[in-house]
């Protein structure tokens, strides 16, 4: 079993180094959990709705400002967010994963959201691959928000060796009709147990709270196990630090009874789509 | 003829060369947008507030020279401690630019609202700010009533104003369309000198005139040309404050100036509207205001 932590918390929007000092609370708090890992939400030490802030407050990833996240990570794993300035200048929305005082990984979001509430394409360079690395719960891909709505996503990090998926998000709460659960509340909660159970690796979906813009991020992070079952999940709007434990022997569990990944044929996808898009007979 | 910059534009505190526009090309665009403009949303007349000062008149110019002098109203609206000159330069710029000049002394009932009001007896700072935000609205809905029934509102609140935040809510910083809001006060200034503001109202100190002896640069304490230069840095060129600090800038005045901006920034935005539903005027309910029927 490890035991990590959820950080589901209000980060102040453009406001680098006061999210930094938040981090480095969350952290003690998630240490003193006895937690060997932190994930924080997306874009957790700058805020989301930035618009012309992300290029004052990008920084490169191995730049002085996220010196602390390093320092911190000596003795818990963190994953936290942060716009990332590109070699070749362009902005990124990245999740840096550090572990034993270094970074480990680095995901740049795939998938920016242009649309109704989101403007990502705007103010963002897109990433171009999903990586698998190791971390303390196993080999692990992140996707960041709308990555994991692109069901390619978990489906290529279950097919190139993952067992976690980690989605920090910052997810805006909407649909308020009578008789049902917050409208995307109710989709990011299929997905997540949809994913796990049928990609049977767990999913870390850490949501943050607060408003920015009239916006309320509505939290309800959770912890989906590869055999469906919600092993936590923290209040919606409400800040809180959700800690799970994840058992990499459940996965091995679930994948004998179950062995839809050892089954699994990437070799058609990829002659398929290759097919379809003229690359192959 | 085409011209061409050579060398690079640096930050520097003595070179005011950056803050130099085109005023012919500004004006013709600025003549356009208000004529276009106003008959897109199907409106005939615009309706713009004269003060005496700079600002107001070349708009005042503008808007005769785009709708024609007959379809501008011109308000003059003074209490009784505007500056005596405003009165004799507002009458100056309508004669100027031939359009009517209506005036209506707002004395009556900006005091009566506060002669209702036990802290109007105060005469510190806050009452000063107070009246003077009053005076801002009271005007604003006076223009609006004016408007009625197929005249819009213009706003005279220019770049330099907006950015630091140096205007009244729903007072002077309220309109229909701002043709200036787009320029830097002395920017504009080149621009009123084109358009034949006259030298007496071009010469004088700005002046917001909400009390006696009130003075933009006194009140905001730095001048328009510095204002305007570290703003078309940080704005315009997108550098950042330490860039222009470490080309000879004043430091406090470069935060100062920045700081006002990020302070102020709620004031240039619309309110904010919480988002509840599926769909929300101003977050994903986006149309263009120039919404056209076919």
């Amino acid at each position: 079993m490890v035991r990590i932590a959820l950080a589901q918390c209000a980060p102040a929007l453009g406001a680098l180094r006061r999210n930094v000092a938040m981090h480095q609370e969350w952290i003690a708090k998630a240490r003193a959990a006895g937690a060997a890992l932190v994930v924080f939400p997306e874009l957790a030490l700058t805020g989301y709705y930035l618009k012309d802030l992300a290029g004052e407050i990008a920084c490169r990833s191995d730049g002085d400002e996220l010196r602390p996240i390093v320092d911190a990570s000596r003795d818990i794993d963190i994953c936290t967010g942060f716009v990332e300035r590109a070699d070749d200048a362009r902005l990124h929305i990245a999740q840096g994963y550090w572990s034993r005082g270094k970074l480990v990984h680095v995901h740049r979001k795939v998938y920016l959201p242009t649309y109704g509430i989101f403007d990502d394409g705007r103010y963002f360079g897109a990433g171009d691959r999903f990586e698998v690395f190791k971390s303390i719960v196993g080999p692990a891909g992140i996707a960041i928000c709308e990555d994991l709505w692109h069901a390619s996503v978990p489906y290529l990090y279950s097919a190139t060796g993952a067992t976690v998926v980690l989605s920090p998000a910052d997810s805006p709460g909407r649909g308020v009709a009578e008789g049902g659960d917050l409208g995307t509340a109710e989709s990011c909660r299929l997905m997540d147990r949809f994913y796990a159970q049928y990609l049977t690796l767990y999913v870390v979906f850490a949501n943050r709270v607060g408003h920015e813009d009239g916006i309320a991020f509505w939290g309800g992070s959770e912890v989906v196990a590869p055999d469906g079952t919600v092993v936590a999940r923290a209040p919606d709007f409400e800040e809180q630090l959700l800690v799970a434990d994840i058992d990499p022997a459940l996965v091995a569990r679930e994948r004998d009874r179950n062995p839809l990944i050892r089954d699994e044929r990437p070799d058609i996808v990829l002659s398929t789509l290759a097919r379809r898009r003229g690359m192959a007979d | 003829m085409i011209s061409e910059r050579i060398g690079a534009i640096r930050p520097d505190p003595k070179d005011l060369s950056p803050l130099r526009i085109d005023e012919a090309l500004v004006r013709r665009m600025l003549v356009a947008f208000l004529r276009e403009e106003t008959a897109k949303s199907g409106h005939k007349r615009v309706v713009v507030a004269v003060s005496g000062g700079i600002d107001s008149a070349a708009v005042a110019a503008l808007a005769a020279e785009a709708m024609g002098p007959k379809n501008v109203t011109a308000l003059f609206m003074p209490y009784r401690t505007s500056h005596k000159d405003s009165t004799e330069h507002a009458r100056l710029v309508a004669k100027t630019f031939d359009v009517a000049l209506d005036e209506i002394d707002i004395t009556p009932q900006v005091d009566a609202y506060f002669a209702r009001d036990a802290y109007s007896a105060r005469a510190d700072h806050v009452d000063r700010i107070r009246r003077g935000n009053k005076m801002a609205r009271e005007r604003k809905s006076i223009e609006y009533d004016r408007s009625w029934p197929d005249g819009l509102v213009l706003g005279t609140s220019n770049k330099t104003e907006l950015l630091l935040g140096y205007g009244t809510r729903y007072g002077d910083m309220a309109c229909d369309l701002n043709p200036v809001g787009d320029l830097y006060k002395t920017q504009l200034r080149e621009l009123a000198v084109l358009l034949g503001v006259p030298e007496v109202i071009v010469s004088k100190p700005p002046t917001a005139d909400l009390w006696v002896g009130q003075t933009d640069e006194g009140e905001l304490g730095f001048t328009y040309p510095q204002a305007d230069l570290i703003l078309y840095h940080l704005v315009d060129r997108r550098l950042r404050p330490a860039d222009l600090i470490a080309a000879g800038f004043d430091a406090s005045l470069v935060h100062g100036i920045r700081e006002r901006v990020r302070r102020s920034h709620y004031k240039r935005v619309m309110p904010l509207i919480a988002k509840v539903s599926l769909r929300t005027v101003g977050h994903d309910f986006l149309y263009p205001r120039d919404w056209e029927a076919d």
